[in-house]
């Protein structure tokens, strides 16, 4: 039973894998500058070394936001944070897993009567707005290094093609490598609590622990929506919304996994507080908005063109519209799931060890949930 | 699609290279076989027909070898379909002049003395026109903010060409020669001075191919 509740998590893995290969890959798809086989090695295996070795600082951040403690409450929440994102696709307004996902884990805790770290959650909203404006800025730094570098080398361009096509496939594996750092917390972090691995020892020194096997599996499933689904996306993606010039596209990509890198680096943070610096939070941030930062930030430096500030707009509206709706999806799942099927979505907590969380089992309680059916009602 | 490596690229920018150096070596061709006929040096003008069109096949065969590979390793593919219309297009410049050579080897039009220097001149505006155009096309490969630079040069020789040719053909109809002659000239003058009007469409093409490339 505990693994088929994984699956839901392995589905979402599959979904990011299908949907955001693009925002890393589809311009040098699409353009037929890299192949797709190409990009989809390179994608799946670094976007596995980065949720495996790159994934806990997010992870932890979403814990702190609403630790979810039972299986099937873990279930629910990754489920709500897949149906709402299918919904808002299919209402064509901007979304975000990662925004879906922090929804979801709220209506979790409004569900459990578990506290909310508002700290936390005021911290992720913020970074939501502070990786568009940061991708920005690297964007148009990068575009106008570059182009002064370009003025000076004289390269010939079928040299530079070769260049461009060489950057694609290193700035797409640091990509794959961030997105699977930042986002794999929107894959398995509902289950990072209550994960059902145990630590592997491979050889030597080198383990595994529960929680990176946990990450190993979800890296897998978003491998998996790369191969199986991604490439359709990435000639929607590619063609259509991100109609970029290939060396554009190389701006963007770097510029948007330097973001994520920063959001999700847990060696970053600890060498910045070691040398008194701020931290950047380790906050999983949506990569297609990330993207559109890229954009815009070219924009302003080519003096509006390709400026849509509409979707400046459609993505704020979306920070609100998307958490609500996971959140109402979580909390109306959750009631389902406890009263219907009678499944324990949340454990109180045992003690005062936890003033958030709650750890005791359903068996061990004192009284209903105050969301629960009476019993005479219940199937 | 082949994977392009770093030895490939860099025999494709010689090719590239050569392809332009085939263009420009036949312009001055072109403008010596006119200055061999307009003097009366038979065998040497021969030699000229028969130089430029070894350039001619050295054109299109290192233009179909470039556009071939273009097309297998998929290379520049934003802006693939502009350099290959540019590459077939300043084919047509070293083709004009070598069917003008040979009109001039087949018809043998029979140019009085006092046009020579008007006939010379034309050549070598188209000559300039030509040169000035391999150089604007370096620049699009190379460097393309000089582009610009040599690009202004094709449109200010193509306009001297048609003024010195609408120059030589008032004074060949305002000779006192026979009709069918001063039409036979005029044509001569016409297809001499087409030279820099092919120089001048690839000019446009290559002016349209920077706006795209533009990073």
């Amino acid at each position: 039973m505990i693994y088929f509740y994984l699956l839901s998590g392995v589905f979402l893995g599959w979904s990011l894998g299908a949907n955001h290969t693009a925002n890393v890959f589809g311009t040098a798809v699409a353009s037929r500058m890299v192949r797709f086989r190409t990009a989809a090695l390179v994608c799946s295996l670094f976007v596995i070394l980065g949720a495996v070795f790159g994934g806990a600082g997010t992870a932890g951040t979403l814990e702190s936001l609403g630790a979810v403690n039972a299986m099937a409450g873990a279930f629910m929440v990754t489920v709500a944070a897949g149906l709402s994102v299918s919904l808002m696709t299919r209402m064509k307004l901007p979304v975000s897993t990662s925004q879906a996902i922090v929804g979801s884990i709220l209506g979790w805790n409004l569900f459990s009567r578990s506290a909310t770290d508002f700290h936390a959650l005021t911290r992720i909203v913020l970074s939501w707005g502070a990786a568009i404006v940061l991708t920005a800025v690297f964007a148009a730094v990068l575009y106008l290094a570059i182009r002064a570098g370009l003025k000076r080398s004289r390269v010939h361009l079928i040299r530079l093609d070769f260049y461009t096509r060489a950057g694609l496939i290193a700035v797409g594996a640091f990509g794959a490598y961030s997105l699977g750092a930042n986002n794999i917390a929107n894959v398995m972090g509902a289950f990072v609590p209550i994960t059902p691995f145990r630590e592997l020892r491979l050889f030597g020194p080198f383990t595994l622990t529960g929680v990176q096997l946990l990450f190993l599996l979800g890296g897998a499933a978003i491998a998996l929506g790369v191969y199986t689904y991604s490439s359709k996306v990435i000639q929607t993606v590619g063609n259509d919304l991100l109609k970029l010039s290939p060396l554009a596209a190389f701006v963007v990509v770097l510029a948007e996994s330097i973001v994520l890198f920063l959001f999700s680096s847990k060696g970053l943070e600890t060498w910045l507080l070691g040398h008194g610096l701020p931290a950047i939070p380790l906050v999983p941030i949506s990569s297609s908005q990330a993207v559109i930062g890229g954009i815009i930030g070219i924009g302003i430096v080519r003096r509006g063109r390709e400026i849509r500030f509409k979707v400046l707009g459609d993505i704020a509206l979306g920070w609100i519209v998307t958490p609500l709706l996971a959140g109402a999806i979580t909390f109306f799942g959750l009631f389902v799931l406890q009263n219907v099927f009678s499944l324990e979505v949340y454990r109180r907590p045992a003690s005062s060890e936890s003033a958030r969380v709650v750890r005791m089992s359903e068996a061990e309680m004192p009284r209903p949930s105050a969301f629960a059916l009476p019993s005479r009602l219940k199937p | 699609m082949s994977i392009m490596n770093f030895n490939r690229s860099k025999i494709l920018e010689t090719k590239i290279d050569d392809f332009l150096d085939t263009i420009s070596q036949g312009s001055i061709v072109f403008r010596e076989g006119i200055k061999e006929y307009l003097d009366g040096r038979t065998a040497d003008f021969e030699n000229a027909i028969a130089g430029i069109s070894k350039l001619e096949n050295r054109a299109d065969e290192l233009r179909r070898d470039v556009e071939k590979q273009i097309y297998t390793y998929s290379l520049i593919p934003e802006i693939r379909g502009d350099v290959l219309g540019l590459l077939e297009n300043m084919d047509n410049v070293i083709n004009g002049e070598k069917k003008t050579l040979i009109q001039f080897s087949v018809e043998g039009p029979d140019i009085p003395a006092e046009f020579d220097r008007d006939y010379l001149a034309l050549a070598e505006v188209c000559m300039n026109a030509a040169e000035a155009l391999v150089s604007a096309v370096r620049a699009f490969f190379h460097d393309f903010n000089m582009v610009g630079d040599h690009l202004h040069k094709v449109y200010f020789f193509e306009k001297e060409a048609d003024k010195i040719s609408d120059r030589l053909k008032r004074s060949v109809f305002h000779s006192g020669l026979e009709l069918s002659r001063k039409i036979h000239l005029r044509y001569f003058a016409l297809h001499i001075e087409n030279i820099s009007d092919h120089a001048e469409d690839v000019a446009d093409r290559l002016g349209i191919s920077c706006i795209k490339r533009r990073f």
